[in-house]
């Protein structure tokens, strides 16, 4: 136990209709610990979560702080419905800070019991602010009505030793180790700016602490670089009427209906409780979206090595509850147990690898050319318990291994690590260095923006080659779909806030298979109401999965499927029994609509936020190599007959690529001004005054911000 | 010919919904199939014949991620 620095004491605030109405701020530069009012005017404008979590930055922060200023803040709120056990997937905590990949607003979300407790002991949110000299535990005891900081020298540095410790120091006992959840992130994410921050819940019936992800963005980079080496809540006693809804017995009502529909359907549908988000790997790979080899192709034979089947019949354990907050029935959150390290300090060890998702097979695995499960989990597990955030570690070594291949570096340049496709030792030791802080390793951490940079400058590598195969936008790495035969998705990526992550737009089948969209108005009016729809599930603390992944078997009757029109029904009923308000659709979506502006804002507050910074990547739009024209020559050759009328025939294969890539960053313009009509910006991306105002967001200082760039 | 979620697609004498399914490589587990409107539940892929000029609807449920 290292010395408390600075401790206080509290009466818990009691919470009504989902709200404690306080929020606890923690400042690791001068120790000041405060108490908040959540006031009327955020619950109104900002609902709670990444609402409440993007107004407390907006007031911690100035258009010159960068990620590493004292003044960045780490913010996290669960949001009013976080913590209710009636629903699935209702313990999601959101986190936002400047990041340091984009130096824009990141949010990013975790299951895990960390958002969940940290309410119950009377917080809606917390801000971290400040930098500590030396690594700090910060702990708030919600039944003792106590925060401590303490010094946190003395404790390890990787996720799945640190959480353990602490879990167990501070639970007490075996059977208190389920009230307590730990927030942490690794030894790489002093070295690296694509630092996470692992969520943890403890699994009594493995034994061991378990963890959840807010991935994106470098939150653990900040958390690092502010020397917290962890926080820790405990809160024992939960029960289903903790958020003290409105309506308690609509709640129950409601969740017997949902929770009999996953019992009933679940394994006609998509097989989440067998293993989770990773049972589409074999379908994206038959469909032509599983990212290959840095996103060149769609998909590969050897992609079988890696099916859900395999990950089932000989890692995962079947038959566990696996859900990561209480109630989830979906119980998705998958664990290879007994899992035998072969590489690395932790060589020889078995652990517990919480995964792996869809993200991390694909990413991991068929982005990187290795088809080989035993090396995803491996890498999974260290790239957990170091800290880094496997998407943009994927990503960023898929283009490494593609920068490679085509000579642009070389083993001069990565020390010697012979970084082709499938070379799953070589990715394991980059991850190895990138937790010692040493080698290519700490280059790589940089992610793919700054390292085009140092490629072409350094090592004269093309710039133009590298700046059509980066797979980033705005700084931040894209998350692993194969998306160039969808436009809508293509804009689903670009056009997003935070940059490429799919958690605010997933249109692929609706575009590309089922042509559901086909006109730029349709697509504009997609990437308008899906956004905003699955804004609202970071508002309010909520998990996406089982809006969709699970559907009621009536679904196809309705007139639009792909919303899943009862589910929908159920948030908002959910959102009134627990609030007490009376929501309907259109103001669930106006909700997220007032958050998603603001957050449009802020970015140009902090520089961005304009049509320049929405701009993809060519590699995400269409063929940039011969290779790549070659592999879907018939589909390619196709295209430019029927939709620009040339003969393929009389053309050489410079000039087919040439007019593929004109016609096709000529739909992404036109999509993207269909797209900013739709959301009531400018055709520069601008959120327009008016609009502003028709959803109640013409507040001085937004209006402010965005009448410069009128 | 017949239409495919408004795509031209070649049509076959007995061809039924399962076999279109395979030829399309649609191995999507949860979708919905409406023929002229009209839904296909799941067990009668395999019997529902399609006809020359008809209109076929495939819908792929997941808009997740």
């Amino acid at each position: 136990m290292g010395k408390i620095l600075k401790q206080i004491h509290y009466t818990p605030a009691k919470i009504e209709r989902g709200y404690s109405n306080k929020s606890l701020y923690i400042n690791v530069g001068d120790l000041r610990i405060e108490e908040k009012e959540v006031t009327g005017f955020m619950k109104e404008k900002f609902v709670g979560g990444k609402g409440f979590d993007l107004w407390y930055l907006w007031n911690a922060v100035t258009p010159d702080t960068r990620w590493d200023s004292p003044e960045n803040e780490i913010v996290m709120s669960v949001g009013p419905l976080g913590g209710i056990t009636q629903y699935s997937g209702t313990g999601k905590t959101l986190v936002c800070a400047i990041s340091p990949l984009t130096g824009i607003p990141i949010d990013s979300n975790a299951g895990g019991y960390f958002g969940p407790l940290l309410k119950f002991a009377g917080w809606d949110a917390l801000e971290l602010q400040g930098k500590a000299e030396k690594d700090l535990i910060i702990f708030i005891d919600g039944n003792e009505g106590v925060i401590s900081i303490e010094e946190g020298e003395e404790y390890p540095e990787d996720s799945h030793l640190l959480a353990e410790e602490l879990t167990t120091r501070f639970a007490g006992s075996e059977e208190d180790k389920v009230h307590v959840s730990v927030v942490s992130s690794g030894s790489a994410a002093k070295h690296v700016l694509m630092g996470m921050l692992n969520f943890s819940f403890y699994d009594p019936r493995r034994k061991t602490v378990r963890f959840k992800q807010a991935a994106r963005g470098g939150l653990g980079t900040i958390l690092r670089d502010k020397h917290i080496k962890a926080l820790v809540v405990k809160f024992k006693g939960i029960k289903p009427n903790l958020n003290n809804p409105a309506d308690i017995a609509a709640l129950n009502r409601i969740g017997v209906k949902y929770h009999k529909e996953m019992h009933d359907l679940d394994e006609k549908q998509n097989g989440m409780r067998k293993i989770g988000t990773a049972n589409t790997i074999l379908v994206m790979n038959k469909y032509d979206l599983l990212p290959t080899r840095n996103f060149q192709t769609g998909g590969d034979p050897e992609a079988v090595k890696i099916s859900p089947e395999v990950f089932i019949t000989q890692y995962l354990t079947q038959g566990l509850h696996d859900g990561c907050w209480y109630g989830c029935t979906m119980s998705c959150a998958k664990a290879a147990d007994h899992f035998k390290l072969l590489t690395g300090p932790y060589a020889g060890q078995c652990v517990t690898v919480d995964g792996p998702e869809y993200e991390c097979a694909a990413g991991l695995g068929a982005n990187l050319g290795i088809f080989d499960p035993q090396a995803i989990l491996e890498q999974n597990f260290y790239c957990d318990t170091y800290g880094i955030d496997l998407i943009s570690y994927a990503t960023t070594v898929a283009f490494i291994m593609e920068c490679y291949e085509r000579e642009q570096i070389g083993p001069e340049h990565t020390g010697g690590l012979d970084l082709r496709f499938g070379n799953a030792a070589a990715s394991l030791e980059l991850l190895h260095q990138m937790s010692r802080g040493e080698g290519f390793g700490l280059l790589a951490g940089l992610g793919i923006r700054r390292l085009k940079q140092v490629f072409v400058e350094r090592f004269g590598a093309d710039p133009k080659l590298l700046e059509d195969i980066g797979m980033e936008n705005k700084g931040l790495e894209y998350s692993e779909y194969l998306h160039k035969e969808s436009l809508a998705q293509q804009g689903g990526f670009a056009l997003t806030n935070k940059g490429p992550q799919h958690d605010e737009a997933w249109l692929i089948f609706m575009d590309m298979v089922n042509n559901q969209i086909p006109t730029f108005e349709d697509k504009a009016y997609a990437l308008f109401y899906y956004p905003m729809f699955r804004t609202w599930f970071g508002l309010c603390g909520l998990c996406k999965l089982p809006w969709n992944d699970i559907v009621p078997a009536d679904n196809y009757k309705t007139d639009t499927p792909a919303k899943v029109p009862e589910h929908v029904q159920n948030y908002v009923d959910i959102f009134n029994a627990v609030t007490g308000k009376k929501i309907d659709n259109d103001e669930l979506i106006r909700q997220s609509e007032r958050v998603y502006n603001f957050q449009r804002v802020f970015n140009l507050r902090m520089g961005s936020g304009l049509r320049k910074h929405d701009k993809a990547p060519y590699r995400s739009l269409g063929p940039v190599t011969a290779e790549e024209y070659l592999s879907r020559q018939e589909r390619y050759d196709k295209q430019l007959r029927e939709l620009q009328g040339l003969d393929p025939e009389t053309l050489s294969l410079e000039e087919k690529i040439a007019a593929t890539r004109t016609w096709r960053e000529k739909q992404f313009e036109l999509l993207t001004d269909a797209v900013y009509k739709r959301r009531g910006w400018t055709n520069d991306g601008v959120p327009k005054p008016e609009h502003l105002k028709e959803i109640g967001m013409d507040l001085p200082m937004l209006l402010e911000v965005v009448e410069k760039h009128l | 010919m017949i239409s495919v979620n408004t795509r031209e697609q070649p049509w076959r004498d007995g061809l039924n919904v399962q076999a279109l399914l395979d030829e399309m490589g649609y191995v999507f587990r949860h979708i919905i199939v409406r023929v002229n409107g009209e839904y296909v539940p799941e067990e009668a892929y395999a019997r529902r014949l399609i006809a020359d000029g008809d209109d076929v609807q495939v819908l792929h449920l997941i808009a997740g991620g």
